[in-house]
Order: structure tokens, then C-alpha cells, then sequence
């Protein structure tokens, strides 16, 4: 828990870019580490998997791509830090009021489901099908314009 | 059936857990395998450094080191020594922290992979529920560790490199990936010894029932070992680190034992995903004959595992490396159908199995073997270009 606090405050406040990606990927690791301690072995190995080997890895090369990395990133302005505090305590309130007030029953410990891929399966294909596959087609449309994008116009040099 | 040898390392590891007071034991019993996996393992990565350049050297007509000890088996001791004693050039606009945690991060997640393989009847680190999930996904982790040793360089060079070499490997994880599903499927769980449990027994008393003899397994056996070589960036695709194209690429500004060591995550990253290809598809720690089923399943398991290097080392000496559009090709056009047909013929190869008719386990075979064998050939002439192979013609300088 720590580890994912400190590295998602370091991917926030430092200042060079490329240390800033790496305290995220800290900061997933973390979090697969928590998903691991709840006993959900399958998310956190896919977290893992999904997020600091494709995702971590997608930021680095946008990051790399499209800006000189010699630049630093400026200081804040000092106008900016009441505002920003005031945004966070918001933000903070929704999100802890939503999962404090939600229905978590904690005297049901003895009936814990045991998560096991088989029935993760099972029910990604029967009860959950429908956000299988527009998953699906939202992974395709993003791969198709990938390489529209990347695709070079007829008659462009290079 | 019992197995001696894994008897008694399984009691040798009981009884030093038993030596310890209570309150370490269960530190201790998950040490021992973590140390046993780190011991055996570098010693194989010293004993492969030979191997490859005594191999590489014979295949190209010339003998490998021969100076140091008897037909050169203290090379390794001298390159270690070498390597350690070298001086640590850092460039001085590099990055420090991260030049010093790139190599770290390539060998820690590639150590950790070894902990789900199966090495022999109950020789397994950790049985996870999806082991094999865990494999891939600490495999995934190395990328991130070849963009860090590229970027704090600092080096335009080596930025290109690291580049290259991260295209690379994702292009070659999603082959990798599909393909090893196949065994999954036919296995029906993601837990490696489960993998490896359903690879036991002979078909007719004599053919083993490993995934390689099915159609889709011979065909996710080749599929899986041309997406390992190229996920270890070893000839052909060994374009990241060519001697002669960018000097190391990604690795052009480390030196000594940095160097030693990004060079040990690669080959214990080739141990693994070789290890893993013979849980797959090889049955593992099972041996290929019945009579033969008294030898230690740890014996076959390395007996195979040295196969799989010696494959390596012959496919390094022998053919030459593909150029970076090349080898995405590759990957997008051909690995990428070929893997998704695999999956189609595993799952026909599935629901046939209640074919009992006399001769219905060679029609089965037949039906998985041409509905692969049809695509590949297509696949294969579309991709050519038109161009027509014909015998070669060699011309030796005279």
C-alpha cells in the first residue's frame, strides 16, 4: 500500500518525465501486489501483464515520441496550489464517500468466493458476455485506427 | 510412481526446514527453492557461455576457446573474473539511478518466471492457479527494463536500440502468448502441473501423449520456439544487439558487470521461456518411453532443456539475422495468423475427440494437419512477393 502511494506521488511531483513513468509503474506494482494480498491471484498476475508490460510501456514511448526529454518540467505556480488542493479534497470526498457508504458486508468473511479462472471463465462467457465483446470491438476499432494513423498517404514521401 | 532422486530432495528440503526454530520455517521453505532455482540456473548460464562458443566456433570452421583448462571449460571462470574486475564506465550525462536499476530490473523478473515451471515430479516452486500467467507476465517486466538501460544512456544510439528491441518484443509476446494457449485449452486449466499432468501416458503403450504429436502442438511447439527466439533477441532476430549493426544497441554504454549481468538476464530469460515450451508442449519432466521411466523426471527435464540450447546455438551459428521490417512482418503477418489457425485446429482437435471409429485418431490428425498446412503454404506464397526460390548456388572464393 505503501509502495503504491509513494510511487503514484512520485509519478506526480517529480520532474523529469521518464522518473515520473517509472514511479507509476511502481505504483501498478502496487497495486497488483494489494490484488495479490486479497487472494485475487488472476487480476494481479494480469495486472501485471496488461499494465506495466503494454501500458507502462505505451506511456514511455508517447512520452518519448513527442517531446525533447531535455526540457524539465516547471514549478508550480504558486496561484495554482489552493486550487489544486481544493479539487483534490473533492475528488478525495466523492471517491472515499462512494466506497464508504457502498454495501460491503464484513461479517460475511466465511463465505468468500474463491475466484478460481475456471469460474472467472465461465462466467466472462455466460454472464458477462456482453462487455466481452464490446471490449472486443473496442480494442479492434482502437487497433484499426492505429494503423490508420500510422498508414503513409498515397503519394507522401517517406 | 515414485521417483527416488525427487524423494529425497523433497525430504532433504523438509528436514533443513525442520532445522530451523518455528518462527522461520515457512521463510526457510520458500528460500531453499528460490536458492536451489538461483544456484542451479547460473551454473547452467556459465556452463551455456561455453557451450555457445565452442558450438558457435565448430559450426563456423574454426575451434572455440581452447586456452584456459582442458578444451576451454575454465572460460567461464575467466570471463566472470573479467567481467568483475572491469571498470564501471558511467557516462557522465546519464542517468544514474536508472543506469543502476536496469540491469537489476531484467534479471529479477526473469528469476521469478522460474518459480512456476515444473522441474520434475513434485520439484515446483509454487503451484499458482495460473501459473502461467504469472510466467508471461513476469516476462513482460523486461521490456520496461531494456527501455530504462536505453533511455539513461543518454546515447541517441542506444535510444534507437532500446527502441527497436521493445518493438520487438511486444510484436513477438502476442505469437508467444496465443500459441502457448493452445496447451492451455487442450489442458483445460492455466496451472503449468496441471499442464504437465495432462501430458502423461503412452497412446498404444509406446507414443507419449505429448501436446508436440498433435498437429496443433507440433505446430505451437514451432510457433512457440521462433516467438522465444525472438522474445530473447537471439539470431535471427537478434537485431537489437547485433555486433555488427549498433554495436549493442541498448546496451552499448554498460560495461563490466552490469553488462554481465543484462547478458545473464537474457540467457536465463531463453532458459525459461525454453522451459516453459517443454511444460507445454514437450510433457515436461515425462519421460519418452516407457522403459525409460526410471531415470529422474529432473534429468529428463534438463535433458530436454539442453535440446532446446543446443537448437538455439545451431539456429544462431547457422542462419543469418532478419532486418527490423523483416521481422515485424514476420510477427504481423504470418506468426499472428498462423496462431490464431492453431487455436481454431486445437479446438476441432477437441470437440473430435469422441471420434472412437477404428483409424479416427490418424483421420483426426489428417483434419488438423491440412487445415493448418493451408494457410501456412498460402501465407507463405502471398508473402514471398511473387519471388521464385529456386535451388541455390554456391560461389566460394577461389
Amino acid at each position: 500500500m505503501l509502495i503504491t502511494l509513494a510511487g503514484a506521488a512520485g509519478a506526480m511531483a517529480l520532474r523529469n518525465l521518464v522518473h515520473c513513468a517509472l514511479c507509476l509503474v511502481l505504483a501498478f506494482g502496487g497495486l497488483a501486489a494489494l490484488y495479490l494480498q486479497l487472494g485475487a491471484e488472476f487480476i494481479g498476475f494480469a495486472q501485471v501483464l496488461v499494465y506495466v508490460g503494454a501500458v507502462a510501456v505505451l506511456i514511455v514511448f508517447a512520452i518519448l515520441l513527442t517531446r525533447n526529454s531535455e526540457t524539465r518540467v516547471e514549478r508550480l505556480s504558486a496561484a495554482s496550489v489552493p486550487l489544486g488542493l481544493g479539487i483534490a479534497v473533492l475528488v478525495a470526498g466523492a471517491l472515499g464517500g462512494a466506497a464508504w457508504f457502498s454495501g460491503f458486508a464484513p461479517a460475511a468473511a466465511a463465505a468468500r468466493p474463491v475466484a478460481g479462472v475456471r469460474s472467472i471463465g465461465e462466467r466472462l462467457m455466460t454472464q458477462y458476455v456482453l462487455p466481452l465483446e464490446v471490449l472486443g470491438l473496442l480494442l479492434t476499432a482502437a487497433l484499426i485506427g492505429a494503423v490508420i494513423i500510422a498508414l503513409k498517404e498515397p503519394g507522401e514521401p517517406g | 510412481m515414485s521417483q527416488p532422486l525427487e524423494q529425497l530432495l523433497v525430504r532433504l528440503k523438509d528436514w533443513l526446514v525442520l532445522q530451523c526454530p518455528p518462527a522461520a520455517q515457512g521463510l526457510v521453505a520458500a528460500l531453499i527453492p528460490a536458492a536451489a532455482i538461483v544456484a542451479v540456473f547460473a551454473s547452467l548460464f556459465a556452463l551455456t557461455t561455453l557451450l555457445e562458443r565452442k558450438g558457435l566456433g565448430r559450426l563456423q570452421n574454426r575451434l572455440g576457446p581452447n586456452r584456459v583448462g582442458p578444451f576451454g571449460v575454465l572460460q567461464p571462470l575467466a570471463d566472470g573474473l573479467k567481467m568483475l574486475i572491469k571498470e564501471d564506465i558511467v557516462p557522465r550525462d546519464a542517468d544514474r539511478l536508472v543506469h543502476l536499476l536496469a540491469p537489476v530490473a531484467m534479471v529479477v523478473p526473469v528469476l521469478l518466471a522460474y518459480a512456476v515451471l515444473p522441474f520434475g515430479q513434485r520439484l515446483v516452486a509454487v503451484n499458482f492457479d495460473a501459473g502461467i500467467l504469472f510466467f508471461f507476465a513476469a516476462g513482460a517486466t523486461t521490456e520496461l527494463a531494456v527501455f530504462m538501460a536505453g533511455w539513461s544512456s543518454r546515447n541517441k544510439y542506444s535510444l534507437l536500440g532500446a527502441m527497436r528491441a521493445i518493438a520487438q518484443m511486444i510484436s513477438y509476446e502476442v505469437p508467444l502468448i496465443l500459441s502457448a494457449m493452445t496447451a492451455v485449452m487442450a489442458a483445460g486449466s492455466l496451472s503449468l502441473v496441471d499442464i504437465v499432468g495432462s501430458q502423461a501416458g503412452y497412446h498404444w503403450g509406446w507414443l507419449p501423449r505429448w501436446h508436440a504429436f498433435t498437429p496443433w502442438g507440433f505446430a505451437g511447439l514451432l510457433l512457440f520456439t521462433i516467438a522465444a527466439t525472438a522474445e530473447s533477441n537471439r539470431t535471427p532476430f537478434d537485431i537489437p544487439e547485433g555486433e555488427s549493426e549498433i554495436i549493442a544497441g541498448h546496451l552499448v554504454e554498460y560495461s563490466g558487470f552490469k553488462y554481465a549481468l543484462f547478458f545473464l538476464g537474457e540467457y536465463l530469460g531463453m532458459f525459461a521461456v525454453s522451459g516453459l515450451g517443454i511444460t507445454l508442449f514437450l510433457g515436461g519432466w515425462h519421460a519418452p518411453v516407457p522403459a525409460l521411466e526410471w531415470v529422474p523426471s529432473v534429468a529428463w527435464f534438463f535433458a530436454k532443456l539442453f535440446g532446446f540450447i543446443f537448437l538455439f546455438i545451431w539456429l544462431r551459428g547457422t542462419l543469418p539475422r532478419l532486418r527490423t521490417d523483416q521481422l515485424m512482418n514476420f510477427a504481423w503477418k504470418f506468426m499472428v495468423p498462423m496462431v490464431l489457425v492453431n487455436l481454431m485446429v486445437t479446438a476441432v482437435w477437441h470437440f473430435t475427440r469422441s471420434w472412437h471409429f477404428s483409424g479416427a485418431g490418424l483421420w483426426r490428425w489428417l483434419v488438423g494437419a491440412l487445415l493448418l498446412a493451408g494457410p501456412y503454404l498460402w501465407l507463405g506464397r502471398a508473402l514471398a512477393g511473387g519471388r521464385r526460390f529456386g535451388p541455390r548456388s554456391y560461389h566460394y572464393a577461389s
